[in-house]
């Protein structure tokens, strides 16, 4: 079958691929566009690797398909800094010693971009059972989550 | 003269018909083991290959140079690997 | 140089580890990330039974598919002798890893590989996959461990006769092996015993569940030299053993670490470099391959499933005066479980007169195992712990006390040989007794638990080097693979040495052909051996820029010193000179002798033990049996914690790990031997909202045979988790739960049993 043609966006700049129609938009990013931030974990959704961000919601993105990134916009690890300059999530990722092998990391970033987009002050549980879509095997989620609130109270302000 | 004893975890037992305890004239690992080989062909390579040996408490892996005492105490035992 | 009790300035600080920003930037390259001009994927086909005979393999129609160019079965590869070798870590029967690798006339598992494609794209590999035609001839299975054992089970090999038994059996057997150990006289010991306890314990397979699948970039070139990026826990093993099982020059093969996520020990051995080499050889092309997590859990090395007998005898006031265990445990598909560490690791941390441990190594038709973080430790200890929880409770004893009034000590003789040195386990139970966790009351309806326990620890062949750049900044290079954070101990033990910032070195992980013979990272070993190796190499450059300003100011080197990353004059008489920084005196190394560097390869002897204590307070919902960790503390001895941080992640992982395996992880066969639950959905790890904060507790007896005496740390957390949940819900319900996991529909069942 013909390759499909895709416009779309990502990590707000126009891009544009091939891919074949059963590809996901997980295989795309890594084999076609070339980011390969976004991890394959499982291929079905369980453990919240391949996270990306697509129109402000938060999606596996082995669970979507290419061509459904047709006209969409989407936001993957690759896109979460800006140029030099590290988000706050990201920052405080490192300072909590959140990653130790940083499989999971790209998507657990994302996911948490995610989260503080919509809920600016979530409580612990909250950020665990938002959170819960990403496995991790390394840490037992204990600086992740510390990392996690310790960023949300940095971008309402309280905190540096 | 150091006592060796050889742990039976160690698989070391079918070349010593049994036996589990002997002294040994030896103050190297490497002279231990190939006292060994000698005298019970077959575990001094059994030894090498994988045990890990004990002497006077402290575990030694892959050490001809571990020195042993008069009095020292050497425990064969299997070798330790990890995860 | 010794630097315990010295003051220090970067060692126990916590630094921002040096690969942290690319990995909080999707930039750090693991090995599917990797690509390669021209490359083609490659696939492999994994038997759907979980025993049988392969008759035949067609590979016509497969080989004719448009864009398929290569296919390669168990013919393409060298059989192997029996035979033991060390190489990696733990010995390893070349052998069965080729069988593994690559079926040869039997798969002995589901998702046994037997053959391997490369084609163009991955779609075109998989249809290839589906028109190898394979003939099987099913043969009966069997995967309970006892069911192995009994008379009439199938045999999984012809040629496998019990080792460790006299006489020496003729009938072929799937018990691999019995081993022994024997302290004192057990059945004596009984009979002094005023009260005596047992149980029985099983628990079921477990993976490893890193997150990334195993995945590799091969590139086998027409003169047979080789590159391979691979997630491994060691580049070397990589080399090793696919040099072996292909009947390669070793010096022929480059691996080069890619970054790995996530081991556990499931990554010290190969499952796909091997079958990418041979495809990559046929195809003339460099080959990618990437495991699914299907076949992860399918094909790769899920650790043993158990049962455990254990009975301990005490007297009155809580002395144990004997202690008797049978294990039994799975090896999957070839010899070699870990019942070794299963015999030796239960009692390690107890003074006890007199124990007899028998265990058995038996195979069965499910994956062979690998090493999962503190192999064999985390089942034996479930059985103990636990016991030793119903051994307070009948003696009417705390369980502390109970642990206090045995506690293995320095100078305490093990069962199975060593005696205990420079241990910490009396100070983990003084932090357990005075820790708020401890002394909190309990909230109604919840219970406490308390359980123990221990690693070995190994040290081992490790290589490093240290390089003064011409600035003056440092770059360390290891060939440890880093899954942890050990990049950024490894740096802050060289500028400790070398008297500067964390931040003016650079740590890396090099290749087979730019370091020497590195081990694996595994064992808990990477701080120790490699962080000593790292050590020695930045002594080796201090002394060398001490002559080098020794040289420049004319004086005897012994009259200079260093001092926070500067040569000094030692003392007015030496001379009144303006101290050497390392960024002048790299300026000048040409004029002084040339690069300043230096590389150091030990075998590191002197492992400092580990012993962890956990505490665990849970309620239990009687209506669905769900049980919810409310508090937990691990408590362990670290030695010293180089970066406390990272220190404190291995802890946190692995009691996570721990109570995973404790409360939801299991392989679930049908009874045709198939895996019913090979995703993360059904093999269900434990997710952020399973688990509260974790605090560990960072005990510090130091490692007198390591420079900073740090002592090795990742394996030990897993060990406590099982008994310490098991101890936890018997406190809340009254119930011992004895068989693994104790999932909500096994505890419902067990509250409905009690009535």
């Amino acid at each position: 079958m013909a390759k499909q043609y895709v416009s779309t966006t990502i990590n707000g700049e126009s891009a544009e691929f091939l891919c074949e129609t059963q590809q996901t938009l997980l295989d795309v990013l890594r084999d076609v566009v070339g980011l390969t931030g976004s991890k394959e974990g499982c291929a079905s959704g369980d453990c919240g690797a391949c996270s990306v961000i697509v129109d402000g919601r938060l999606v596996c993105s082995c669970l979507m398909l290419g061509v459904e990134a047709e006209g969409k916009s989407i936001t993957t690890i690759e896109g979460i800094a800006q140029g030099e300059k590290l988000h706050p999530v990201q920052q405080k990722f490192l300072e909590h010693a959140a990653l130790q092998c940083g499989f999971c990391t790209p998507g657990l970033i994302v996911a948490t971009k995610a989260l503080l987009d919509e809920n600016p002050n979530p409580t612990e549980t909250e950020a665990r059972y938002w959170l819960a879509g990403n496995l991790c095997r390394c840490t037992g989620y204990d600086k992740v989550i510390r990392a996690v609130m310790d960023a949300a109270a940095v971008m309402r302000g309280e905190t540096v | 003269m150091p006592k060796v004893v050889l742990s039976s975890g160690s698989a070391g037992q079918q070349y010593t018909d049994g036996q589990t305890e002997f002294e040994v004239e030896a103050t190297t690992f490497r002279r231990l083991v190939l006292e060994l080989e000698q005298r019970f062909p077959g575990l001094g390579r059994q030894v090498e290959e994988s045990m890990a040996v004990a002497i006077d408490g402290e575990i030694f892996q892959d050490a001809y140079a571990a020195e042993l005492k008069p009095d020292s105490e050497v425990v064969l035992i299997p070798k330790i690997g990890g995860g | 140089m010794n630097y315990i009790d010295s003051g220090l300035k970067v060692v126990g600080t916590r630094p921002i580890r040096p690969d942290g920003v690319e990995k909080v930037t999707g930039r750090a390259v693991f090995a599917a990330d990797t690509r390669s001009a021209g490359m083609v994927w490659g696939k492999v086909l994994r038997s759907p039974h979980a025993h049988a005979r392969i008759l035949s393999i067609d590979t016509s129609k497969a080989a004719a598919l448009p864009g398929v160019r290569a296919i390669v079965t168990g013919a393409d590869f060298p059989n192997i002798a029996s035979e033991e070798a060390f190489v990696g870590e733990g010995p390893m029967n070349f052998r069965d890893l080729s069988l593994n690798v690559i079926a040869r006339d039997k798969v002995l598992y589901e998702g046994h590989a037997l053959a391997a494609v490369a084609a163009t794209t991955q779609a075109i590999a998989d249809e290839a996959l589906s028109l190898i035609d394979v003939k099987y001839e099913v043969l009966p299975h069997v995967i309970d461990v006892e069911e192995a054992m009994a008379e009439g089970a199938p045999i999984l090999h012809d040629d496998m006769f019990t080792s460790g038994v006299s006489p020496k059996p003729t009938k072929p057997s799937n018990i691999a092996k019995v081993v022994t150990f024997k302290k004192g006289d057990a059945e004596a010991g009984f009979k002094e015993a005023d009260v005596i306890v047992e149980g029985r314990y099983t628990t079921k397979p477990v993976h490893q569940a890193y997150i990334e699948p195993h995945a590799c970039l091969v590139t086998y070139n027409p003169d047979g030299q080789t590159t391979i990026h691979s997630s491994s826990q060691g580049h070397f093993m990589v080399r090793a053993y696919t040099a072996k099982l292909l009947g390669l020059e070793m010096s022929d093969i480059r691996a080069i670490p890619a970054e790995i996520g996530g081991g556990f020990g499931g990554k010290t051995l190969v499952y796909l470099e091997p079958l990418a080499v041979a495809l990559s050889r046929k195809a003339g092309k460099s080959v990618k391959m990437q495991m699914t997590r299907e076949e992860v859990f399918r094909g790769s090395g899920p650790t043993s499933g158990a049962t455990v007998e254990v009975k301990i005898g005490a007297k009155k006031d809580g002395t144990i005066v004997a202690a008797k265990q049978v294990l039994k445990y799975q090896a999957g598909a070839f010899a070699g479980s870990p019942i070794g560490p299963g015999c030796m690791c239960g009692f390690a941390m107890y003074d006890l007169p007199n124990i007899d441990v028998v265990g058995y190594d038996v195979v069965s038709n499910r994956p062979k195992v690998a090493a999962y973080r503190a192999p064999g430790a985390p089942i034996t200890s479930f059985a103990v712990e636990s016991l030793l929880d119903d051994l307070a409770l009948k003696l009417g004893i705390d369980p502390l006390t109970l642990r206090e009034k045995n506690a293995a000590k320095n100078g305490t003789k093990t069962h199975y040989g060593p005696t205990h040195q420079n241990i910490g386990f009396t100070a983990v139970l003084d932090a357990v007794k005075s820790h708020p966790h401890w002394k909190t009351p309990l909230k109604p309806g919840q219970g406490r638990g308390l359980a123990a326990g221990f690693w070995f620890n190994i040290g081992g062949e490790s290589s490093a080097s240290v390089h003064v750049n011409e600035d003056g900044s440092v770059t360390a290079a290891t060939g440890s693979p880093d899954i942890g954070g050990s990049r950024a101990s490894i740096g802050m033990m060289v500028a400790e040495a070398l008297g500067v910032s964390a931040e003016r070195v650079r740590t890396t992980v090099a290749d087979t052909a730019s370091i020497g013979f590195t081990h694996v990272t595994g064992g808990s070993r990477v701080t120790f051996a490699t962080g000593m190796a790292a050590t020695q190499a930045a002594e080796k450059v201090v002394e060398d820029l001490k002559r080098r300003a020794a040289q420049t100011w004319e004086i005897p080197v012994e009259a200079v010193e260093w001092k926070d990353g500067k040569a000094y004059p030692a003392g007015s008489n030496a001379g009144a000179f303006e101290p050497l920084d390392l960024a002048t005196l790299a300026l000048k190394a040409a004029r002084t002798g040339g690069p300043i560097q230096a590389e150091v390869s030990v075998n590191a002897q002197g492992a400092g033990a580990g012993f962890g204590a956990h505490i665990c307070d849970v309620s239990v919902d009687k209506e669905t049996g769900q049980v919810t960790i409310e508090r937990y503390t691990a408590i362990q001895d670290v030695g010293k914690a180089i970066h406390p941080s990272y220190v404190e992640g291995q802890i946190q992982g692995g009691a996570a790990q721990g109570i995973g395996w404790a409360l939801n992880e299991e392989y679930i066969y049908n009874d045709k031997g198939q895996l019913e639950n090979p995703g993360f959905l059904d093999y269900r790890c434990p997710v952020a909202s399973d688990v509260p904060m974790i605090e560990a507790v960072l005990v510090e007896v130091p490692n007198p045979r390591h420079p900073f005496g740090a002592r090795g740390v990742g394996e030990v957390p897993i060990v406590p988790p099982m008994a310490a949940v098991a101890n936890a819900i018997r406190s809340a319900t009254g119930l011992r739960m004895p068989d693994l996991p104790m999932s909500p529909p096994k505890v419902r069942a067990a509250l409905d049993a009690a009535g």
